[in-house]
């Protein structure tokens, strides 16, 4: 159902310049994406008529720069499961990241760059060690990123002492990072724009992206296909880990501080709710970088408005939960599983 | 899909009770159903009587609606229209639990055994004799058990304590069974569906004994098969369904096999294949000694366009040997080259990129990735070749695709459409699209028709007699001897894991095949399904 049968009758015919890119380019929006842009359009509509200030650039923008590093994993959740995994740690991997690299930062005598670098390295670690775990230990990946989920927090906790490190923002680097603009747009979005195209382009276009939906779609299969499957899933653990560095990173820059915690607790839900609902199938093999961002825009939307609305916080966490379950459930309908005892 | 077919157009919903009896018929039936899924019609208005006393035997090719059939009987699927009859009644039977309590009993294709639990427990699963407190009664099982395997003269081949793991195909046919012949209320009717795909022949010997002595206790049996064979030697009469219609019900000794796929397929068909020989002297594989986990000492030579078939009961080690060929299983000992060269072991990517490649046994387990599209899993094995420096070339792809979609006549609406929606005999012209596009140097193919309908069965035999003219290396695996005769240029027969013969062309028939894969020492000690 999602863009993986897109390309339909429409793209069969002779292709021959620019007259038939549009039929081809909605052809490639299917159902789920579009209803994605339906419920973005009513939560964008019925904020807007509540609040004038809603639908203004300036909080368009905001909805975007808070928006950025939920989607850096979010987008990096759908590759994973799309393998048929899952990772649970993303946000404690990124609070490791937000430590290291201020911390790093502090103590290298300000050097921005030395510092993302160690938080790069530690992260394209850590998310290795997840998939070795994995592959090599045979733990389950929810249990595995589960234990991960707390063992890195309760790094990130060590390492700073539990507390904020350091002040990135007298450093040009990290304010770029964070409070600057490229073309109207912040630096954050494009980081985001360009994290999303390159995976875009390596999952749609690439045999490396066709082997990684070949594993979530039947494992037993890609391997005798001779995909080497358990090469694939610890690189695809270890490129969460490099993009949840990333996005620590962006939160240093965007707080001013390595943050063990703050900041980044809770996004492994947002993450992983924004992939279900952009239809990335829990059970593997099916999903797209379009639909999660979609889905990561309607979270951000609908948590902006809600805020400006100065609805009690403690209702988006209610509302996310319920998203992420109502999504899986519309799922779930969709493939026609029968109700009869633990769903696979 | 399931769910939206709940109304009950048809049938009065009036809770199973009785209307005034329709036709006063005691054999179990059922009256002018149609059943449709959405704008799909799977059966339409078939009126069939299941007389007590006799196998009703039904047949089809895939897709005609013997599924359907079978669960609208045991309540999974209600009617659109139409009624059931049991006992000159008309019954609504609105679950599984009420067609069990009205005395009708499925034992389905694939065993339902759960793993950790013993035979008893897995016989008497939602039913467990208790004590007051709902405390479970041990004993009890013991001794119910105990009485059943006796009664079913099971008591030699089926240790009760045995764990659901533990158990061989037959055992587990054997539990199925257990379960539909236990229970408060007595089997009127039994449907057994496809219950010898994964026995050996001698089991299905001791199974089609104990269809008759059920047969003879005046149960209507109801027989879902695709051998002619087993329908003969089993079925009183034959029911042939095409499209959702009974298409005619023949008795058995007034019929024969050609009418039957006559009926079957709407046009005649020659059911047995034969096979312009091609071989030539140039050896491709040479596997000499090779020992695995679960096979030994395996030594095996196949030369450019020659088919050799590989024999042998279940068990036998066939697809474990095809299986660490491709590079699957690790290898203990011994080698096995192609055109000289030493195949990797432990690296399936290696192999194939070595020139071996295999359709494995179980097509949607192993091979498919059934979400997605023809074209998808055609290029799968291929994009090594597609790809210019890691992107897949796409209309290059596509038109190998199509070509190879073409080429085996696969029926779909495009090379777009999920492989899931696909009947079995085309998913199976998927699997074997993969490697014609990969041309390979040596092709196995692990059952490659089993499950398949009798037209699809002939193209495929076709296709790899194509592969033998192209100078490609085939080793079929089949348990249907007779397809393995019409097809390979030797036959090599495994039993216990280990080569016990080789027939040439002329030698081979089913009895020497047979006598091969059957060795006695054996077997007595590792299949006690044996006896009956």
């Amino acid at each position: 159902m999602t863009t993986t049968s897109a390309p339909s009758p429409a793209v069969k015919e002779p292709s021959g310049g620019s007259a038939s890119s549009m039929p081809k380019l909605l052809s490639r929006i299917s159902g789920q994406n579009i209803s994605l842009v339906g419920a973005l359009i009513l939560v964008l509509g019925l904020f807007g008529v509540l609040n004038d200030n809603y639908l203004s650039l300036s909080n368009m923008q905001v909805i975007a720069e808070a928006a950025t590093i939920t989607g850096l994993l979010a987008i990096v959740q759908t590759v994973v499961i799309i393998c048929g995994g899952l990772d649970i740690s993303v946000g404690s991997q990124a609070g490791v990241a937000s430590v290291v690299s201020a911390m790093v930062f502090t103590s290298t005598g300000t050097n921005a760059f030395l510092g993302m670098a160690a938080a790069i390295g530690v992260g394209l670690l850590i998310g290795a060690l997840n998939g070795l775990i994995i592959v090599y230990g045979r733990v389950n990946p929810t249990i595995a990123t589960l234990a991960g989920l707390a063992a890195y927090k309760g790094l990130a906790q060590l390492l700073s002492d539990g507390r904020a490190q350091g002040y990135v923002l007298n450093n040009d680097v990290f304010i770029f990072l964070g409070r600057g603009k490229i073309a109207g747009l912040p630096v954050m979005v494009w980081i985001l724009v360009v994290v999303a195209v390159a995976v875009h382009i390596l999952l749609r276009y690439t045999d490396i992206g066709r082997n990684i939906y070949a594993i979530g779609g039947n494992d037993t299969a890609a391997r005798l296909a001779g995909i080497n499957i358990n090469k694939y899933l610890i690189c695809v653990y270890a490129l969460i880990g490099i993009v949840a560095a990333i996005a620590g990173i962006l939160l240093t820059a965007r707080t001013g501080s390595g943050q063990p915690t703050s900041g980044s607790e809770g996004l492994e839900l947002k993450a992983i709710t924004a992939a279900a609902l952009g239809g990335a199938a829990l059970k593997g093999g099916k999903g797209g970088i379009g639909g999660t961002l979609l889905a990561v825009a309607l979270l951000g939307a609908l948590e902006n408005g809600l805020t400006v609305q100065g609805i009690n916080s403690f209702w988006q966490n209610v509302a996310q939960g319920a998203l992420l379950v109502i999504a899986v459930v519309i799922q779930q309908r969709r493939s026609g599983e029968r109700a009869v005892g633990l769903p696979n | 899909m399931t769910r939206a077919s709940h109304s009950p157009a048809g049938p009065d919903p009036s809770e199973g009770q009785t209307e005034e009896a329709s036709p006063p018929s005691p054999s179990p039936g059922i009256v002018d159903v149609t059943k449709r899924f959405g704008a799909v019609r799977a059966l339409g208005g078939v009126t069939l009587d299941f007389p007590r006393g006799q196998v009703t035997a039904l047949m089809g090719e895939n897709g005609a609606g013997k599924s359907t059939l079978l669960k609208i009987l045991t309540g999974d699927h209600q009617p659109t229209q139409g009624h059931i009859v049991l006992g000159g009644e008309r019954v609504v039977l609105d679950s599984p639990a009420k067609a069990r309590t009205a005395g009708i009993r499925i034992i389905p294709q694939e065993p339902e055994i759960i793993p950790h639990i013993s035979v008893a427990e897995n016989v008497y699963a939602g039913a467990l004799p208790r004590k007051s407190g709902r405390r479970f009664d041990r004993a009890e099982l013991r001794r119910r058990i105990d009485a059943d395997l006796a009664r079913l003269g099971f008591a030699d081949v089926l240790d009760p304590n045995l764990l659901g793991s533990q158990l061989t195909p037959a055992q587990r046919q054997l539990v199925e069974i257990m379960r539909a012949l236990t229970g408060s209320t007595a089997a009127t009717l039994i449907a057994f569906d496809e219950p010898t795909s994964s026995l050996a022949e001698h089991e299905v010997d001791a199974l089609f004994a104990l269809i008759r002595r059920l047969r003879d206790q005046g149960i209507a049996i109801v027989y879902v098969s695709h051998r002619m064979q087993e329908i003969f030697q089993l079925a009183d009469r034959i029911a042939v369904l095409r499209d959702g219609s009974l298409v005619g019900v023949q008795q058995a000794d007034t019929t024969n096999e050609a009418e039957l796929v006559r009926l079957m397929v709407g046009r005649d068909l020659s059911t047995m294949f034969v096979r312009q020989r091609v071989a030539t002297d140039r050896l491709v594989l040479d596997v000499k000694n090779l020992t695995t986990d679960d096979v030994h000492d395996i030594s095996l030579r196949i030369h450019a366009g020659e088919v050799v078939g590989l024999a042998g009961l279940i068990g036998a080690g066939r697809s474990e040997l095809a299986l660490a060929l491709a590079g699957d299983q690790p290898v203990h000992s011994g080698t096995a080259t192609l055109d000289g060269v030493p195949l990797p072991s432990g690296r399936p990517g290696a192999v194939i990129r070595a020139g071996l490649g295999l359709a494995p046994e179980e097509r949607k387990a192993q091979a498919l990735f059934l979400q997605q599209s023809v074209r998808a899993n055609i290029s799968q094995v291929v994009l090594d070749r597609l790809r210019r420096s890691r992107f897949v070339r796409r209309t290059a792809e596509r038109e190998l695709a199509q070509h190879y979609t073409d080429r085996l006549r696969v029926r779909t609406p495009s090379i777009d459409h999920e492989v899931r929606k696909l009947s079995g005999g085309n998913q199976q012209k998927v699997v074997l699209a993969r490697w014609l596009a990969r041309k390979p140097k040596v092709l196995i193919l692990d059952e490659p028709t089993r499950g398949i309908d009798v037209g699809a069965k002939a193209e495929i035999y076709q296709i790899i007699a194509d592969l033998a003219a192209d100078g490609v290396a085939v080793l079929v695996i089949s348990s249907e001897l007779p397809e393995l005769l019409g097809l390979a240029d030797r036959v090599v027969v495994m039993q216990g894991g280990r080569i016990t013969g080789e027939l040439n062309h002329g030698e081979a028939t089913e009895e020497s095949i047979l006598q091969l894969a059957m060795a006695d020492d054996i077997i007595s000690t590792r299949t006690p399904g044996a006896s009956s």
